[in-house]
């Protein structure tokens, strides 16, 4: 292994060292991704990039000349995102070489998810690259790994059915709307966002017999789409807190960078509905329901983190299935990185890469 | 009945809804539905306890409603007739476990005292076949009452489950908490109707004979009538729910239990022994 050249790696953060509160601090908001591009774009050294955002991690993948350059992207993030530089380097995940492969492997596939095998990773990575192949932030190195990262994660899916009976995000939800409710067949239930974890949550709960579904976006046009889709109907967003009593179920997952449903919202809900229960599922980050509504008698308001806590508690059943999974990935992540190596192993610095992984002993 | 006296087939009775409390208890640690089996050995147990209350009924001549015991196997039967009927209509897991507690408590606890047993009230009900039925429906509502007690426990158990986000292990199999509310209400309405009838059965006998009626035992028996019909009113409305609605089910059947005492005061009082027909 040579001690120069360009350098495979990967930078961010995620669930897996990071609370909610940061995460909501360092999540890139659709406009201010844009924005981001525009500063990195352009960043000395930096070959190729591609950026995983979503509700639990932030990562950067990509190909740097040299270890200043990635250093320089840290910079940049930490500065853009007013972030404690110090602050990220304690949370950050900063590995390179073989590693890069093997961690984008398990993201894919659902491994290091909060909800362990959930399937909307796989769409978010690929969303993830597509939206870097639309800018040209990718090259031939990420182009390979990330396409065969693709072909290896459905590999890993049908081998292990790693996601059968898998709870993804709407599940969950739909799982707790039956705990409090018992039946969904006269639940009402209101969707605010209309986006892609938004339309599974309503297809969950049309599926399991939902009595009616309302749909509200900040965009009226797509919550009418959706609605159509669903059979369901619209509501302008901002009669969301007016409309609140009229609903059992409350699903938020907007990308507001601030509090949709405020405490004050539910307290005078429940005045019209005291003996009804009241769920709120909020699948957004930043976090669309004030946390203080938990309080409230008769509510019940789950985040990302406890639908991942009742994730947690299947995982030992699957213990089995992700011991397959990882072997398989582990394989398949080395056999990627050597077709990869000659254009982006040179300089992986020793430190970043674990024993097991390091590359001189995989050639 | 097969030589044997009411108080064996009423410890036959406890047993088995000891043995369905322990079969509850052993499922719910290997985190197992028990509903079958369990509901099975209740029903023996229930079938046990009719006999006994059967036996002890043709030796008083009555319904046996004539001391401490008599009245806690009472309610107990009555707890376990609305949970056989209620537990197969609306499949609520985890009630016949509580159920099974609740009537092993009070059958084995009332025979454990044999005082409680030693002496029966004569004459208690005057030889007045309504104020027999009055006192059976009275009875009959604290078994009611003593249901939604432990539907309200399941509602606070269920409650702290879902506040506090530990949905697995034995809470996976508490039912939905809007189904528990619903039962809930559905047993207060009722308890308070039946006690309703009851002292409305009871107050034709006391208007005709003043001096007959013990004013401890009428006021206590009002005031009880009178919480439970407040909290009815207060829960109907919305002004008592959820939490504070449970806690006050639970004290409120307490202090229902306690009030048995100055109900069931001041009688004369015949050795039970002397029952002879009573095998």
């Amino acid at each position: 292994m040579s001690s120069a050249g360009p350098t495979l790696f990967l930078l961010g953060a995620s669930h897996r060292t990071t609370p909610l509160e940061l995460r909501e601090k360092l999540a890139l908001t659709e406009e201010k991704m844009a924005a981001f591009h525009g500063r990195i774009g352009t960043l000395p050294g930096l070959r190729e990039y591609a950026v995983l955002n979503t509700c639990n991690r932030v990562e950067f993948y990509g190909v740097a000349e040299s270890p200043e350059a990635i250093e320089r992207l840290q910079s940049e993030f930490c500065g853009f995102q007013g972030f404690a530089p110090e602050e990220f380097a304690r949370i950050r995940k900063h590995v390179a070489g073989p590693e890069v492969i093997h961690h984008l492997l398990e993201v894919s596939s659902g491994l290091d998810s909060q909800m362990l095998g959930e399937n909307e990773i796989f769409g978010q990575v690929k969303s993830a690259y597509a939206s870097a192949q639309q800018r040209g932030t990718v090259g031939p190195v990420l182009n390979r790994v990330f396409q065969k990262a693709f072909q290896a994660a459905k590999h890993v899916r049908t081998e292990t059915a790693i996601t059968e009976g898998q709870i993804s995000v709407a599940n969950v939800a739909v799982d707790l709307a039956l705990t409090i409710f018992g039946e969904l067949s006269a639940a009402r239930v209101l969707l605010v966002g209309a986006g892609e974890i938004g339309e599974k949550t309503a297809k969950a709960f049309q599926s399991r017999g939902a009595g009616s579904l309302t749909v509200a976006s900040r965009t009226l046009g797509r919550a009418m789409e959706l609605a159509t889709t669903f059979g369901a109907t619209a509501l302008p967003f901002e009669h969301v807190p007016a409309h609140l009593a009229q609903y059992d179920i409350v699903v938020c997952s907007t990308a507001a960078p601030h509090a949709v449903v405020r405490t004050d919202d539910a307290v005078a809900a429940m005045r019209k509905r005291p003996a009804l229960p009241l769920f709120f599922i909020d699948l957004a980050l930043p976090r669309d329901v004030e946390p203080g509504i938990a309080e409230l008698a008769n509510v019940f308001l789950y985040n990302l983190d406890d639908l991942a806590k009742i994730a947690e508690e299947n995982r030992a059943a699957r213990a089995a299935k992700v011991s397959h999974a990882r072997t398989l990935i582990s394989g398949k992540a080395e056999h990627l990185w050597r077709q990869v190596e000659p254009q982006c192993g040179g300089g992986v610095s020793p430190a970043l890469v674990s024993p097991a992984l390091k590359p001189s002993e995989q050639v | 009945m097969f030589g044997l006296t009411d108080r064996t087939w009423l410890w036959f009775a406890a047993a088995f809804y000891l043995a369905a409390f322990a079969l509850g208890t052993a499922a719910l640690r290997r985190e197992r539905s028990s509903t079958g089996p369990l509901y099975l050995i209740v029903a023996i147990g229930f079938l046990c306890q009719n006999i006994g209350l059967y036996i002890r009924g043709l030796a008083v001549g009555g319904c046996p409603l004539g001391n401490t015991f008599e009245i806690f196997q009472f309610t107990a039967w009555s707890a376990m007739v609305l949970y056989l009927v209620i537990g197969a209509t609306f499949r609520l897991s985890l009630l016949g476990y509580f159920t099974s507690m609740l009537a092993a408590t009070l059958t084995a606890g009332s025979l454990a005292i044999p005082a409680w047993d030693a002496t029966r009230r004569v004459g208690a009900f005057g030889g007045n076949a309504w104020i027999e039925f009055h006192a059976a429906l009275a009875l009959f509502s604290y078994g009611v009452f003593a249901l939604l007690a432990l539907t309200s426990i399941m509602f606070l158990l269920r409650n702290h489950s879902l506040k506090h986000k530990h949905l697995s292990g034995s809470f996976a199999f508490l039912p939905a908490i809007r189904d528990l509310d619903l039962i809930g209400l559905r047993l207060l309405g009722a308890g308070v109707v039946l006690m309703s009838a009851a002292l409305a059965v009871g107050s034709v006998w006391w208007v005709r004979h003043p001096e007959t009626v013990n004013l401890s035992k009428l006021l206590t028996t009002i005031a009880v009538w009178l919480a439970y019909g407040a909290v009815l009113g207060l829960r109907v409305s919305g002004r008592l729910i959820a939490q504070r609605l449970a806690w006050s089910c639970i004290v409120l059947f307490g202090v229902a239990l306690l009030s048995l005492w100055p109900v069931n005061s001041s009688r004369h009082t015949l050795p039970t022994a002397r029952l002879e027909s009573s095998r």
